[in-house]
């Protein structure tokens, strides 16, 4: 953060972006559900380069027992990058990072799901990141409800991830690898699009107090519009064949 | 009042606002109904409910599942029921009420790994769902086919009042004891009629969201009994 001194012109002239994109324009996305027979749920991911898996197993009986509440069920979230996803090997033990990856996202999704209906039970979702582009974590929310909603387990509504941040001093969606090494600041917004509530939110890098309200108005933009593929994902795979249910 | 078609629905989305009541898979947000689960919306009577398509089984008072004993304390037997929740089995409704633990020993009625066809008779999820197995076409069951099939698709292999098993029952000649919680033993004396049921199930399960799926069972039935 900060603007490391860098060759890549990340913003040219014409407002076009290192990777073609405009200022307020989202990298591709494409979501399919149930793509892993094992899991309850599951859901593929991509996110521009970023690829990432997510299995959903439950409700299901808690172990270890102690874990396990008798008012609510329980949610819990690994998120892992795989060795591979990265340029250097990384090692597979969970970083620092994971580790918060994990927590925040967790804590994005649970006012979402409604575990209250299955008490002394518990929601298991792994997200592993096959590849890493940037905005992992925006990619691994968005992942992660798309499965959840796969397995059946009541939402109140889906969340949707999408970054915006600051780079060459403009306020930029989506930000990639490149933008987030090189940028200013970087502010994933995870938003229930119905519910119209924010759910996750963090801020790494520094950005005055007008800056701040417009990368929060066009990154909460940016998730409405994953949130129209989110919704594509769960209508392909349930209501595509066939006709409306009424025999 | 009006009585709007099945509308597919995912979580969060609005299924109708004003003046209707929350039933399943369903909440309220201001005056709105929303659905919590993907499924089809069902309005009747003013009534908002949502059938699901997918997610597991939640058992429910009075409802018939099939379950396997896992293991045995001195005075219940635990009952797998396909879901999170494990059924118990109290000794008692097995034995009578002059049951003893001392000179009772409960593998001599239902041994690990016995299947069970039982009713759910009281389920508040905070203990553990209580099973009966004391009544008609209740208790273990000694022959059969077992087959799974996903839960949230039950329903629709039953049909309205059951329409579409008893029309798979009278094809096949076969006897199908269905569990709500996706188990289902099939019986059938000819063989070719227990692969016909089999192959029609398998069919339901496929394409439980397609419409007129009656007929599509009906013709594949009728196809083949030549």
């Amino acid at each position: 953060m900060g603007g490391r001194d860098t060759d890549i012109v990340l913003l040219d002239e014409n407002g076009i972006r290192s990777d073609g994109r405009k200022v307020n324009e989202t990298r591709k996305v494409s979501i399919k559900a149930g793509v892993l027979k094992n899991a309850n749920g599951s859901a593929y991911i991509e996110f521009g380069d970023n690829k990432i898996l997510v299995g959903v197993y439950g409700p299901r009986d808690v172990h270890p027992k102690h874990m396990s509440d008798t008012n609510t069920g329980i949610l819990r979230c690994r998120y892992h990058m795989t060795p591979f996803s990265v340029g250097e090997r990384k090692n597979p033990a969970p970083s620092r990072r994971e580790i918060e990856i994990s927590k925040v996202i967790k804590e994005a999704l649970e006012p979402a799901v409604m575990l209250k209906q299955f008490p002394r039970t518990a929601v298991d979702v792994y997200m592993e990141v096959l590849q890493a582009d940037g905005g992992t974590r925006c990619a691994a929310l968005t992942g992660a409800s798309v499965a959840l909603a796969d397995a059946g387990i009541p939402m109140r509504d889906l969340v949707a991830g999408c970054a915006a941040g600051k780079a060459a001093d403009t306020i930029i969606l989506d930000v990639n690898n490149e933008e987030d090494q090189a940028g200013q600041a970087d502010l994933p917004v995870g938003y229930m699009p119905n519910l119209e509530k924010v759910t996750l939110l963090q801020l790494d890098g520094i950005l005055t107090s007008d800056e701040y309200k417009k990368c929060l108005e066009i990154g909460i933009d940016g998730c409405k519009q994953v949130y129209e593929i989110q919704k594509k994902a769960l209508q392909d795979k349930y209501f595509a064949k066939g006709d409306q249910n009424n025999g | 009042m009006t009585n709007e078609k099945n509308r597919h629905v995912i979580p969060g989305e609005v299924i109708v606002s004003g003046n209707y009541r929350s039933e399943q898979n369903t909440f309220m947000e201001g005056n709105k109904i929303v659905s919590s689960i993907i499924g089809l919306s069902d309005i009747r009577d003013g009534n908002v409910r949502v059938i699901p398509l997918t997610g597991g089984y939640i058992p429910k008072d009075d409802d018939l599942v099939i379950g396997k004993i896992i293991s045995h304390s001195a005075m219940s037997w635990q009952v797998n029921i396909n879901s999170c929740y494990d059924g118990m089995l109290p000794a008692s409704d097995v034995f009578g009420r002059d049951f003893s633990s001392h000179s009772d020993d409960l593998t001599s009625k239902l041994a690990n790994g016995d299947l069970i066809v039982a009713r759910i008779v009281n389920s508040d999820r905070t203990r553990d769902p209580l099973l009966t197995i004391s009544g008609r076409e209740l208790g273990k069951i000694d022959s059969g086919e077992l087959l799974q099939i996903s839960p949230s698709k039950v329903p629709r292999l039953i049909g309205k009042r059951g329409s579409m098993i008893q029309m798979i029952e009278n094809a096949t000649n076969a006897n199908v004891t269905i569990g709500q919680n996706g188990l289902l033993v099939i019986s059938c004396e000819d063989s070719n009629g227990l692969i016909k049921a089999i192959n029609a199930i398998e069919l339901i399960e496929e394409q439980a969201h397609i419409a007129n799926l009656t007929d599509k069972v009906n013709e594949m039935l009728e196809s083949k009994s030549e």
